[in-house]
């Protein structure tokens, strides 16, 4: 029988992942991919007490998690579009002037 | 030994066993939907198809078949291995997994899930990574652009699609496979007949989806090579092949189920019976047809030029003797294997026949160009399944509350829905025209 | 019970090692892929949790949308000198112990509570409907939410938009 705990267990190892993923990467594309994991734990945790408390309010919430991941990604990638014709870079050191 | 067919290992034996089956049995039917192709592009085209691979070329199949076995597997020097490897399993994989909720009979289903339909659309939205992974490991630029094109074709018909389907599913109430085959039945009336539009929209975005002409720029030899298939060859590209028209049966599958009454006869609610016995009359039908389809060929087999092809003929018109001995013998049998034999040929009909479909459109409309085929799916498609689905609701919503007949409401909802599509192909016409007298 | 608990684990393990699997890959094609399995896993786990409608969501959206738009975009702005380069930046071993922090804070956290944390109520022999539920409290109690992440998607496309084309 898989407690509730070891759901949170899972939610955790996957956000720390996913926050060193942020911190560490230099690549644009793979910060985005971590935040993306990030958001991913934060669901597993939404719907192991939904599950625990037997309402579908964690599972809602979610949805909306999921509906604004997708929002956040296509803004941030079309974002690294943008910025990638002008700097022809993806590392987010190089990124560091406004203008010069 | 009759302890040993316990219900609760037929529950886990059966599904398995079907699944086997199904798998076994595709490849095989997908070499001949190619051989169908073939003859009907032929017939179209006032010529015969093969002919040299066994009689009539019946054996073509199995010529190809064991070609692509025996060519030789190249992998392009700078091609990423890994996904070069995965991208076709993924494709044959998930065009393989869609069968799991496929209904083909009341109980030929492996698995009746609650969620069976988005089940099968979720799966088809994964079969994109395959052409898209296709594209990339094969580190050329027509494979990448076919590859992207492709995907991004299938993104935007696979909203459409859902869009026209969800119409359905409004009547239907459950997204069950097999409720919504059941919801047919209780209302006696298949959901094509209240949501003609809604079906127009999906076998469209069914055509894109599955990336048949006239929507196959991807993957058309005149543009692209072959698009993302180019640096494939042997028995890789035939999983990408096989991939192809198994999409092609799935999408055929989920049409029949929602909008074409899935595996139930025309006239289901009719009970009448033959007088004295309890087999119903319309249930006499397909073993009449299959006879029918019987003695066209005996009156044929005469008619053939060489010995051999009338022998083949007078072959064909016993096996389809055969078929209908089967069909009518099953009239006689218990109800669930009458209900099975003749739920699996009905199936089988509806989807051959929105499968002649798909060869008929093929050999009929010229290629869309590639900004042509987006403008159709997102300026034309999707708001017009959107103004359906709302037409549609609204029809449902006053038939409830008012209790007015849902064939008249949904025949006003037709009439709006249609008046709005005129606006729109109208509309389209004019700002293409604008755009291309713009950029000139 | 026992199949739960399997399940469980396995889907667990995948999504554990392909998370880091993601975070570790110079090529970012290959972590883009891991990220699927990872994201396929986790749709696992909600199907563990009796969230079906959730699954067939995350599936759906998550797998089929978001990251088809990811792959597109890697393989748009595909740089081969990018496989020559660092991949982890300058303040990797702060930013890893800051990271392993945060993690040991949530650990405490959970550690402390997991006495209040009871399984869940008797499961019903017949489930209720999942689908039906979503979609009662998404129509009904989360209506607003609902209505607001409508308009956040609407404004997402616009601004998606005009930030990829191109300036004329």
């Amino acid at each position: 029988m898989v407690s509730v705990d070891q759901y949170l267990w899972l939610s955790l190892a996957l956000f720390t992942i996913g926050v060193i993923g942020v911190l560490t990467r230099r690549n644009v594309i793979i910060i985005l991919m971590s935040i993306e994991l990030i958001l991913n734990a934060v669901n597993i945790n939404l719907v192991a007490f939904s599950h625990m408390f037997g309402t579908v309010d964690g599972q809602v919430f979610a949805i909306f998690v999921i509906t604004d991941a997708a929002a956040e990604a296509a803004v941030g990638l079309g974002i690294i579009l943008a910025f990638f014709r002008n700097r022809e870079t993806l590392l987010a050191d190089e990124m560091d002037m406004l203008k010069w | 030994m009759g302890h040993l067919f316990t219900p609760s290992i037929m529950r886990l034996v059966l599904p398995v066993l079907y699944a086997v089956v199904i798998v076994a049995v595709l490849p095989l039917m997908a070499g001949y939907i190619v051989l169908m192709e073939r003859k009907v592009m032929a017939d179209m085209q006032a010529r015969l198809g093969p002919m040299r691979v066994g009689p009539h070329g019946l054996l073509q199949p199995i010529a190809d078949a064991v070609k692509l076995l025996l060519k030789e597997d190249i992998i392009p020097e700078k091609a990423d291995r890994l996904m070069f490897w995965l991208a076709p399993l993924v494709s044959v994989t998930m065009a393989l997994l869609a069968y799991a909720a496929l209904p083909i009979g009341p109980t030929f289903q492996i698995a009746d899930l609650n969620i069976g339909l988005l089940f099968i659309l979720a799966v088809s939205s994964l079969g994109i990574y395959g052409i898209v992974l296709g594209g990339w490991a094969s580190n050329s630029h027509y494979s990448l652009l076919g590859a992207l094109r492709s995907a991004a074709q299938l993104v935007s018909y696979e909203t459409a699609a859902g869009l026209g389907l969800i119409s359905a599913l409004l009547l239907a109430g459950s997204l069950s496979m097999r409720d919504i085959v059941m919801a047919q039945y209780d209302q006696g009336m298949w959901f094509i007949f209240y949501v003609p539009i809604g079906f127009f929209i999906y076998m469209v975005g069914s055509i894109a989806e599955t990336n048949r002409a006239p929507f196959d720029l991807p993957e058309a030899e005149s543009e692209l090579v072959a698009g993302y298939m180019t640096e494939y060859s042997g028995f890789r590209w035939s999983l990408y092949f096989l991939a192809e028209y198994a999409n092609m049966i799935i999408v055929a599958g989920i049409a029949t189920t929602l909008f074409l009454g899935g595996w139930l006869r025309p006239f289901a609610s009719y009970h009448d019976h033959m007088p004295g016995t309890s087999i119903e009359l319309l249930d006499a039908l397909p073993a009449l047809l299959v006879l029918g389809v019987a003695l066209y060929c005996f009156f044929l087999a005469p008619k053939q030029p060489v010995k051999i092809q009338k022998l083949v003929m007078a072959l064909v018109g016993g096996l389809c003797l055969a078929v209908s001995g089967v069909l009518a013998g099953s009239l006689f049998a218990s109800p669930a294997v009458l209900q099975g034999v003749h739920g699996a040929f009905w199936f089988m009909a509806k989807v051959f026949g929105y499968l002649y479909f798909f060869l008929w459109f093929r050999f009929t409309f010229p290629r869309y160009r590639f900004d042509q085929l987006m403008r159709l799916g997102w300026r034309f498609l999707i708001p017009l399944a959107l103004v359906n689905l709302i037409t549609m609701a609204i029809a449902l919503l006053i038939s409830r509350e008012w209790g007015w007949s849902l064939r008249l409401t949904s025949i006003l909802a037709i009439a709006v829905t249609l008046a709005v599509a005129m606006w729109l192909a109208k509309n389209d016409e004019v700002d293409s025209v604008v755009t291309a007298a713009e950029s000139e | 019970m026992v199949l739960n608990a399997i399940l469980f684990y396995f889907f667990s393990v995948l999504a554990v090692v392909s998370a880091i699997l993601m975070v570790t890959r110079r090529n970012v094609v290959h972590g883009a892929v891991y990220l699927i399995t990872t994201l396929l896993a986790t749709a696992g786990v909600f199907l563990l949790l009796q969230a079906e409608f959730l699954f067939i969501v995350q599936v759906i959206l998550y797998v089929g949308g978001i990251m088809v738009l990811f792959i597109f975009v890697i393989m748009l702005v595909n740089l081969d000198v990018s496989l020559l380069q660092y991949q982890f930046n300058r303040q990797r071993f702060v930013a890893g112990v800051l990271a392993l922090a945060l993690g040991a804070q949530i650990f405490l956290a959970i550690k402390t509570g997991q006495k209040s944390l009871f399984p869940p109520s008797r499961v019903p022999e017949v489930l209720p409907k999942n689908t039906e539920a979503v979609a009662d409290a998404l129509f009904g109690r989360f209506m607003l939410p609902f209505e607001i992440a409508s308009i956040l998607l609407l404004v997402a496309m616009i601004g998606a938009v005009v930030m990829a084309k191109r300036r004329a």
